[in-house]
């Protein structure tokens, strides 16, 4: 029979230990998989582990783990905030549209501008928009208590359709010859969030780093992050505490909505380049699972954030090379956070292998 | 009459770190009352349980009119005929009385049969109750009715109560006695957990003392002082708190009219309370669980606000101010509930200083935590107030139920407060622990605080409480000196009597 | 644009087709919830019934076994969720969400090879002289079997919650896990039940959509429908027949904002699109402040420790 007993402490070790022990878990299950699917478990399991950092065209690849890994690390870190205190935006992926349409709306107002204002101006823009879209959420449930996972979830598909409407109509490009999608902005020298194609670097990794520090000294360092983490181990005493939960909900949601409009914008002005249809590719879900790979934990995400953006790249290799399917790194995606969750068990417990007589 | 019910034989468990029971040895005649006696962490919630099947013992045996007897699990156990009633109700809010019942039941009848043989218990044992009724709308009495009946309605050959009058007045537990005495004329037995020595003698055939979980000592109350009783209960005699002479200090803490409804669906709405303590003051607030208490204590620590006049410190509105704004002027509170609400479970204990010493001990400055105060501040704590732990980075949890409280009473002693309120300040601690927080209570007196303990424990209020009053569905009572008051006159006040006349401290 | 192209009675039927899967998944989740436990992972659970449904009854021929296979496959995804929250304590929110992001990727990966097929059709039932009645025959009586089943769903479900012992349990562990393990109910029990059950229901609302609603297989075809079951158990106040008046409702404005689209309306097809999410949420702001259905242990974790 197997017993549980909840630890005096939490166990530090295994809370470092346990997102290590997942990723590993994960590989195995991964490669039975794929094992499944056809594929060579271990060559699956190198290319998207290992070829992208140090295979022959690595020179290639590691630079797409700064392009990869910075909207997840931003949108992660902003969602831990609010995860931490119990308040669960789940619609960064929707924040992180919004970004980008407001950046690149912002901007594409000034083309062919070459103002040294126009950056900026698409920063603050597109920092706003999210947050814009994440207060609705936030300001309903400080009003009415309406459920925030739902309403941002909702905001979601709105984005979506919103977005579709943009890149059909309002910022198509008017010299893309009917195609839809908004001009290039990558390409135009006062707008561009690159600062170094080659290495990978744009202005979204420089704020990721900026975002995983700030988080690390707000939560450890500053009353606020004491309050947003008291918040979430106990309600109660946060009130108790003097915390004003109202207040909270607006900080949290609007904090990861604008560091998922930040994200949005960064990510149009540079890697992809223009607004259209299939701008969103799920950076807002993904950062879901960087956020609690990363336990919540700012270099802790810094860190899954690479490695899910390893995922993403060498889920890429693998497709082009050896067929996998592209929806077999979602899954591969989702056992991880499966795996985690199932894990944390022995951070809080231990886990005992009895066997007991009845008296 | 005459058999031996239910024989228990050397019943061990044992949790990580404590062993709740230890070799436990004793029998329950047929159709006699017999006490479990012990203080709070003796191990009597530990064995009940073993006998309802709810907790497996580890080692020892038990049986039942000469046969072996180990209920897997509760369903078992009334099946055998053992009923219980629980110390914090297993009752469902949302549910009403009948349903409640049904849930009880191994068979229930139909709803609208079970709810006529609900009435006809209930008119028969005296405890009158309304099947169709939601049980989150009644009181803690009533509440207890509900356990009772469902208990009877299975016709048990033994009844176990679990400290049954911690949530009843001094009149309520006289109906509850005459219903356990016409069930023990009817041949039930009851196994009546208590840690209140005159209760005790009053309906207990024969008594078993556990302390440590351990058996300490058999004995038939009725022949048994209770100064016996107790010391076999506790061990070794005890500090009392000495009280210190004072008077006629300022008035503090004024709070008039102030009536407030509760942040719980289920809670008590607070009515017209008036009072006033002075410097030096502790002022005692007794009343059955669940009539107001926890609401009394949010007015006054903030987290629920009120008209701004309805509290006054010195002459000073303090109603519409929050928590902190509170501490700033010296108001402290310490709340009931230690785990959640006092402190947060899985923080440092360092970390639980600063959740409520931000302010007055200048832990954050611009905003930034100044750790190494707090530490210091969490040390402080645990040195003055004898807190036992590894140190200030172990979380709350780890704590012993007294070494929390003493944590979370020290946290806010040390602090000087101006006007302190507790919620059950000695709730679920040994009595070491439990003498020297009072102690802590009445020395923060002594240097000119107003104090106000709010507790079910009433020979804790009448040791440290000047004055004393009881809150009753929300009401407060008159405010009365406390030296001479009878347990008549303050079965009275619980009941809400005198409630009417108006107070006038 | 032309209104008139819009046909009542066909809209009625229409939406009440455009509500089944909805229905489902929400009296699913309504047990859940009832319980004490919410599953995030309806989503993630409707759209692993849409592809096992169809690959199934693409590979069997008969749509029947494979509304039995979704809800197979619903229930097996939704046993993942009972494991890590029920076993493993894990929290329920996450633990959701994993389940969705899960679902979503997996089915993405099994419906590799159905995209563009046809899968078998379900007839409809053909009542005689019933179905042929003007107006009142293609509304009520011209339907698929999955859709009448919804509708008895709801009523059973409603007749257990109210009437029967397993149901007053059931409301006894969702209203107070730590009294109801008091008087010897198996909590975990009770809940893994109700998290199976939960799961059957949203995977047989996924086959619907892909079997009969759609009829075909597209990645993410669920679109939020999940999500939207979630919401409509809030809608209802964890009252079935609430539930099915919401889900015809939501129906109703879906397939009217699609007519509308078909129709030519003069709004842009993208803001018509939006609409149901956005009704969604304005639903939910209406009906936030009325909780007293809500279940007191909804969402806690239960371990019965000592």
């Amino acid at each position: 029979m197997i017993a549980l007993e909840k630890r005096p402490e939490p166990s530090r070790l295994l809370a470092m230990g346990t997102p290590l022990i997942a990723v590993i878990v994960t590989m195995i299950a991964g490669g039975l998989l794929f094992a499944a699917l056809g594929k060579n478990p271990f060559e699956a399991i190198r290319t998207i582990f290992w070829d992208p950092l140090f295979g022959e065209y690595a020179f290639y690849y590691r630079p797409q783990l700064l392009v990869k890994g910075a909207p997840l690390v931003l949108i992660a870190i902003g969602l831990s905030l609010g995860f931490r205190a119990g308040i669960w935006n789940i619609g960064a992926e929707g924040q992180y549209t919004m970004g980008a349409i407001c950046g690149a709306g912002v901007g594409l107002a000034f083309y062919p501008s070459e103002s040294v204002l126009i950056f900026p101006a698409m920063v603050i823009a597109g920092a706003l928009g999210g947050w814009a879209w994440a207060m609705i959420p936030a300001l309903l449930k400080v009003k009415f208590g309406t459920n925030e996972i739902l309403v941002s979830l909702m905001l979601v598909y709105v984005a979506e359709q919103l977005l579709a409407s943009m890149s059909l109509g309002l910022l198509k490009n008017p010299q893309g010859f009917g195609f839809p999608g908004s001009r290039n902005i990558a390409e135009w020298d006062a707008a561009t969030s690159w600062i170094a194609q080659d290495y990978g670097m744009h202005w979204g990794v420089v704020a990721a780093m900026i975002a995983v520090i700030m988080a690390y000294v707000l939560l450890n360092r500053h009353i606020l992050g004491f309050n947003i983490r008291l918040t979430g181990e106990a309600p109660r005493a946060a009130r108790f505490a003097g915390v004003k939960p109202a207040r909270l909900i607006l900080f949290c949601l609007g904090m990861s909505g604008m560091l998922a409009g930040l994200a949005g914008l960064f990510e149009v002005a540079g890697p992809s380049g223009q607004v259209s249809i299939d701008f969103n590719v799920g950076y807002g879900f993904t950062a879901i699972i960087v956020a609690f790979l990363g336990r919540l934990h700012p270099v802790g995400i810094l860190l899954a954030g690479l490695l899910m953006a390893l995922t993403y790249i060498g889920g890429d290799i693998a497709e082009s090379q050896m067929g996998l399917p592209a929806a077999a790194i979602q899954v591969f995606q989702g056992m991880l956070l499966f795996f985690l969750l199932a894990l944390d068990l022995l951070t809080n417990y231990r886990v005992k292998f009895a066997v007991k007589g009845a008296a | 009459m005459t058999g031996t019910l239910l024989s228990i034989r050397g019943l061990t468990k044992a949790y990580p770190g404590v062993v709740a029971n230890d070799s436990v040895s004793f029998d329950i005649q047929e159709g006699e009352v017999h006490a479990l006696l012990g203080e709070n962490g003796a191990g009597k919630s530990t064995l009940v349980k073993m006998i309802y099947g709810l907790v497996k013992p580890d080692s020892g045996t038990m049986t039942w009119q000469g046969d072996p007897f180990a209920p897997p699990e509760p369903r078992a156990a009334r099946a055998t005929g053992v009923a219980m009633v629980f110390q914090h109700f297993s009752l469902f809010d949302a549910l009403n009385v009948a349903e409640n019942v049904a849930l009880g039941m191994e068979n229930p009848p139909p709803m609208r049969d079970l709810a006529t043989k609900i009435r006809s218990v209930s008119e028969n044992y005296g405890l009158p109750l309304d099947p169709d009724r939601t049980v989150g709308d009644l009181s803690a009495g009533e509440r207890q009715r509900v356990e009772i009946i469902r208990c009877l309605l299975q016709d048990p050959k033994l009844l176990i109560m679990d400290e049954p009058t911690s949530v009843l007045t001094p009149q309520e537990v006289e109906i509850l006695f005459k219903t356990l005495n016409k069930l023990k004329s009817e041949g039930t037995a009851i196994l009546y957990i208590s840690h209140k020595l005159e209760e005790i003698r009053a309906l207990c055939d024969h008594a078993t003392i556990l302390r440590l979980g351990k058996n300490v000592g058999t004995c038939i109350p009725a022949e048994t002082t209770a100064r016996d009783m107790a010391e076999m209960m506790v061990g070794d005699t005890l500090h009392t708190p000495t009280r210190s002479a004072k008077d006629g200090g300022a008035p503090v803490l004024e709070v008039r009219d102030l009536s407030l409804a509760s942040a719980n669906p289920f809670g008590t709405r607070l009515k017209n309370i008036t009072f006033t303590v002075h410097a030096g003051e502790i002022l005692g607030l007794g009343g059955v669980a669940g009539n107001g208490q926890d609401e009394l204590l949010a007015a006054l620590s903030g987290e629920a606000r009120s008209g701004s006049d309805t509290i006054t410190v010195k002459d000073a509105p303090v109603g519409h101010l929050g928590p902190n704004e509170r501490r700033a002027l010296g108001i402290l509170a310490a709340p009931e509930e230690r785990l959640g609400h006092a402190a947060a479970p899985d923080m440092s204990l360092s970390e639980n200083a600063l959740l409520t010493g931000a302010i007055r001990e200048n832990l954050t400055k611009n905003g930034f935590v100044d750790w190494a105060s707090t530490t210091s501040f969490a040390e402080r704590i645990i040195s003055a107030f004898d807190v036992r732990t590894p140190g200030p980075a172990s979380a709350a949890r780890s704590l012993s139920g007294g070494n929390l409280q003493k944590f979370v009473i020290g946290r806010e002693v040390l602090q000087n407060p101006q006007v302190l309120i507790v919620n059950q300040p000695t709730w679920g601690v040994d009595a070491a622990a439990a003498a020297a927080i009072r102690q802590s209570l009445l020395d923060l007196a002594a240097e000119g605080a107003a104090i106000v303990v709010i507790s079910q424990d009433l020979d804790e209020l009448m040791e440290i409480s000047d004055h004393f009053g009881a809150l009753n569905e929300g009401r407060l009572s008159d405010i009365r000196p406390a030296i001479g008051l009878s347990i008549d006159e303050i079965g009275l006040m619980m009941g809400g009597a005198d409630a009417s006349e108006g107070a006038a401290a | 644009m032309d209104l008139s192209a819009i046909n009542p009675v066909l809209l009625i039927a229409s939406l009440m087709v455009a509500a089944t899967p909805l229905l489902l998944a929400a009296i699913g989740e309504l047990i859940v919830e009832k319980s004490g436990v919410l599953n995030l992972g309806v989503e993630g659970m409707m759209i692993t019934g849409a592809i096992a449904g169809f690959a199934v009854s693409v590979e069997t021929g008969s749509p029947y076994v494979g509304v039995l296979a979704a809800a197979f496959a619903g229930a097996a995804l939704s046993l993942l969720f009972a494991f890590l929250t029920q076993f493993a304590l894990a929290n329920q929110v996450a633990s959701g969400l994993a389940l969705t992001l899960f679902g979503l990727g997996l089915s993405a990966l099994m419906g590799q090879g159905y995209v563009g097929v046809r899968p078998p059709e379900m007839a409809r039932l053909d009542m005689p002289v019933l179905s042929d009645l003007p107006v009142v025959g293609p509304i009520l009586f011209s339907h698929d079997p999955i859709l009448y089943f919804g509708i008895a769903l709801t009523a059973g479900v409603w007749a257990f919650l109210k009437f029967t012992r397993g149901g007053l349990i059931l409301r006894a562990v969702g209203e107070n896990h730590d009294a109801a393990h008091a008087l010897g109910y198996n909590v975990m029990r009770v809940r893994v039940l109700a998290i199976l059950f939960g799961g059957a229901c949203a995977g047989v609302g996924g086959a619907y959509i892909s079997l009969i609603r759609v009829p075909q297989w597209t990645e993410g075809m669920t679109a939020g429908i999940g999500w939207i079951a979630l919401a409509l158990v809030v809608f209802a106040s964890w009252k079935p027949w609430r539930a099915l008046l919401g889900a015809y409702l939501f129906g109703g404005i879906n397939v009217l904002q699609l007519n509308l689209q078909a129709a030519g309306v003069a709004i842009p097809v993208e803001y018509l699109a939006m609409s149901p999410y956005l009704i969604t949420i304005l639903v939910l702001v209406i009906m936030s402040a009325d909780k007293s259905g809500a279940p007191a242990s909804l969402g806690r974790s239960f371990h019965a420790s000592q």
